[in-house]
C-alpha cells in the first residue's frame, strides 16, 4: 500500500521528466528516469514483500490545518488580515480534540490577532492589508 | 599568526552592539522556541526565516546560527523537565536525565547539560577557526567536475542518516532534486514544471517548501498523536553541581566534544548522530553501566557535549564549500542565498567579516545560554505548559504571515498548504522529509555544476571519472551506498534506531 502511494507521486513526475526540451531537459530527464526506477524498484518490493500499510490518515486535522492556511490566503486580500487571521485560527484550532469555546481562548485569540496587526504591519513594515478589498477600503 | 587574526576581525564584528544584539534575540527566540516540544530547530529556523530577510547579512547568519544551537538546548531543558525531547538530538538526553529530575537532580542535569555544551562549544568553534581555512583552500581548487561529485557525496551521505527505508531516502532526494528544478531555467530561459502558472516562473521558495513540509506536516501529525503533558517539577533547586559530580561529568564532557566535533564534520552527521554515539561510549566506558537510564549523569554529559560539538562543526562542510550536512544547514545556504551571497569557499575570502564574525558570535552565543537558561529555567516551565491546542494555531499564524511576507503573495500561502499536506503524507509513508529538503535546496546548483563540467570537457561525461578527486568522491559515495545496503551495517542501523523510537 504505502509503496503503491508512494510510485503513484513518482510515476507523475516521468512524464513531466521527458517532456521538455533536450538541452535544459538533460537533467530532468535524468532524474526523472531515476525516480521512475526507484519507483518501480518500490512497487516490486511491495509486491514482493508483506508492507505494514499506510495506517490510518487524520483527515480531520489535515484538511482543517490545510483548509485554514488556504482560507487565510483566500481572505487575506479581500477581507483583510483580522479577519483571515481569525478564520486560519479557529479552523485550524477545531482540529483539536480539546477545542472548545472558552473565554480564556477567545482572549488569547483576539490578543494573539492584535499582536500580530501590530508587530508585521507598524514594526515590521508587512505590507499586510488591514481592511480588506471587499471592504471598501 | 593568521588564525589570531582572524579571530580578533571575529571578535570585532561579532561583538559591535547590533550583531550583539540579534545574537542574544536568535539564542534566546531558539531556546525559547526548541523548549516547546514538538518543535525542532529545523521547524523553528524555518519559521523565524522571514524575520531575517530584512537584516544585513552578517546580523541574519549570526541570528540563524543563535536561533540554531539555541534550540538545540531549549529541547534538552525539555526534554530533561517533562521527558519529551524538543528534537530528535536530546533524545537520549530525556533517557538520564528525566530520570535525574524524577529523583530531584533536575537542576544538576541541567547545569551539567549547559556546561557541557559550553565547554563543547567552545571547542568545536577553535576547530571551526582552525580548520575552516585549509579546507577552504582545497575547495577553492575544486573544478565543476569536482563540486558535482562532492554534491553526490553529500546527498548520498544524508540517506545513511535518515529513518526508514532507503529506497523512500533515496526517492526523496531524486524528487527534492526535481522540485528544486522548477521555474525558469538560468541558461536557456525555458521554462519547466510551472504548468502554466506565472507565479512559478521564479521557481519555488525553499522557505514554503521548509515550512510547509516541517511547520504545518507536523502540526498535523502532532495533532493525530494528541496527549495532555504535565510538568512534574515546580521548582529547580541546586543548580550548582557538586564536587562529586564535576568529578564524574568531566570525562564524558571531554569524550563527547571529541566525538561530536568529529562527527559533525561528516557530511550527513550533525548532532543526533553525534549525541547517540557518545550515550553508547559512555556507557561502554563506565564503571556501573547499570546506572544509566536510571539517572545517571555522566547520561546527560556526554550525549549533551556531543550533539552541541555536532552542531557547531557541521558548519564547517557549509560555510567552506557551501556544502549543507544536515536540513539546517540546508536553510542556511537558502538563507545565504536570498542574502545576495553564493555559498562556496569564496565567502570567506570576500565576505571575511560575516565568515570569522559569524564563527566568534557562536562563541558568544553559547556564553549566553549558559547564563541566559539557568535564570529563566522557570520561564521554559511555564512555557512548556502552555498546551498544544493553543499553540498550533499561533505557530500556523505565524508560518502564513511568514510566508506571505516573503513575497507578498498570497499564492505561496496555497502552495504552503500543499506542502503541508505533502509533508503529512510523506511522514504517514515512512518517508523522512529531510533528504528531500537537502536536494531541493542542491538541485541547481548541481545542474549548474555538472552543466559547467560537461562544457568544459566538451559534453564528454567522462570528465566526471577521469579527474582524480571526483573519482575519488563519487567512489566513496558508490562505497557508502553499498556500506548501507551491505546486510550487516543495516542491522546496527536499524538498531540504533529503535533504541531512539
Amino acid at each position: 500500500m504505502a509503496f503503491g502511494l508512494a510510485a503513484v507521486l513518482i510515476g507523475r513526475d516521468y512524464s513531466f521528466g521527458t517532456g521538455v526540451r533536450m538541452g535544459p531537459g538533460y537533467f530532468p530527464v535524468v532524474l526523472g528516469g531515476l525516480l521512475t526506477l526507484l519507483g518501480v524498484v518500490a512497487i516490486g518490493r511491495s509486491f514482493l514483500k508483506e508492507g505494514a500499510g499506510v495506517g490510518a490518515i487524520a483527515w480531520k486535522p489535515l484538511l482543517l490545518v490545510v483548509g485554514g492556511t488556504v482560507l487565510f490566503g483566500g481572505l487575506l486580500r479581500g477581507a483583510g488580515l483580522p479577519v483571515a487571521l481569525l478564520a486560519l485560527i479557529l479552523v485550524s484550532a477545531a482540529a483539536s480534540r480539546q477545542f472548545r469555546f472558552e473565554w480564556r481562548a477567545a482572549l488569547a485569540l483576539i490578543a494573539l490577532i492584535m499582536f500580530c496587526a501590530v508587530v508585521f504591519e507598524m514594526a515590521l513594515g508587512v505590507p499586510l492589508p488591514l481592511v480588506g478589498a471587499w471592504l471598501g477600503a | 599568526m593568521d588564525v589570531l587574526a582572524n579571530l580578533w576581525l571575529g571578535l570585532e564584528t561579532a561583538v559591535s552592539a547590533t550583531n550583539l544584539l540579534y545574537c542574544f534575540i536568535g539564542v534566546f527566540l531558539g531556546a525559547a522556541i526548541g523548549v516547546l516540544p514538538g518543535l525542532g530547530p529545523t521547524a523553528t529556523i524555518a519559521i523565524l526565516l522571514p524575520i531575517t530577510f530584512g537584516l544585513p547579512p552578517v546580523a541574519a547568519l549570526i541570528m540563524l546560527a543563535g536561533i540554531y544551537y539555541g534550540a538545540q538546548y531549549g529541547g534538552s531543558t525539555t526534554a530533561i523537565l517533562v521527558n519529551l525531547p524538543g528534537e530528535s538530538a536530546s533524545v537520549v538526553t530525556a533517557l538520564d536525565g528525566y530520570q535525574m529530575a524524577r529523583q530531584g537532580k533536575a537542576g544538576t542535569a541541567l547545569a551539567t547539560a549547559a556546561i557541557g555544551s559550553f565547554f563543547a562549544g567552545t571547542v568545536a568553534t577553535l576547530l571551526l577557526a582552525l580548520f575552516a581555512p585549509p579546507l577552504a583552500d582545497l575547495a577553492l581548487q575544486f573544478g565543476p567536475a569536482e563540486y558535482f561529485s562532492l554534491m553526490v557525496l553529500g546527498l548520498v551521505a544524508s540517506i545513511v542518516l535518515a529513518r526508514g527505508s532507503l529506497l523512500h531516502a533515496l526517492s526523496m532526494i531524486v524528487l527534492g532534486l526535481l522540485l528544486g528544478l522548477i521555474g525558469t531555467d538560468v541558461n536557456s530561459g525555458t521554462v519547466r514544471y510551472t504548468f502554466d502558472l506565472p507565479e512559478l516562473a521564479d521557481g519555488i521558495s525553499f522557505v514554503i517548501v521548509a515550512m510547509g513540509v516541517f511547520g504545518l506536516g507536523e502540526i498535523v501529525a502532532n495533532l493525530e498523536e494528541e496527549s495532555t503533558r504535565s510538568v512534574m517539577i515546580k521548582s529547580v533547586t541546586g543548580l550548582l553541581p557538586t564536587r562529586d559530580d564535576w568529578k564524574r561529568i568531566i570525562k564524558p564532557i571531554l569524550r563527547g566534544t571529541t566525538l561530536g566535533s568529529v562527527l559533525g564534520i561528516l557530511p550527513g552527521g550533525g548532532a543526533m548522530l553525534a549525541s547517540f554515539a557518545s550515550y553508547a561510549v559512555e556507557k561502554r566506558a563506565s564503571k556501573n553501566p547499570g546506572e544509566f537510564g536510571k539517572g545517571a549523569v555522566e547520561g546527560v554529559a556526554g550525549p549533551e557535549s556531543a550533539n552541541n560539538a555536532g552542531a557547531q562543526t557541521s558548519f564547517i562542510p557549509m560555510l567552506t564549500l557551501g556544502i549543507p550536512s544536515n536540513p539546517v544547514m540546508a536553510l542556511m545556504i537558502g538563507a545565504l542565498v536570498i542574502q545576495g551571497i553564493q555559498p562556496g569557499p569564496a565567502v570567506m575570502t570576500e565576505q571575511p567579516m560575516l565568515f570569522w564574525g559569524v564563527i566568534v558570535s557562536m562563541w558568544i552565543g553559547n556564553f549566553f545560554l549558559l547564563v541566559l537558561n539557568l535564570p529563566l529555567i522557570g520561564l521554559w516551565v511555564r512555557m512548556i505548559s502552555v498546551p498544544y491546542h493553543f499553540l498550533y494555531p499561533a505557530i500556523l499564524v505565524f508560518c502564513a504571515i511568514g510566508v506571505f511576507s516573503v513575497n507578498n503573495a498570497t499564492f505561496d500561502v496555497y502552495l504552503m498548504a500543499l506542502f503541508g499536506a505533502l509533508g503529512y503524507l510523506f511522514r504517514k509513508l515512512d518517508c523522512e522529509p529531510a533528504p528531500m529538503l537537502l536536494g531541493f535546496i542542491l538541485g541547481p546548483m548541481m545542474e549548474e555544476y555538472l552543466r559547467r563540467a560537461l562544457l568544459f570537457s566538451r559534453g564528454d561525461p567522462t570528465v566526471l571519472v577521469t579527474s582524480p578527486v571526483s573519482a575519488t568522491l563519487l567512489l566513496l559515495a558508490l562505497a557508502l551506498l553499498v556500506l548501507v545496503i551491505a546486510p550487516a551495517v543495516r542491522k546496527t542501523r536499524e538498531e540504533a534506531f529503535q533504541e531512539e523510537s
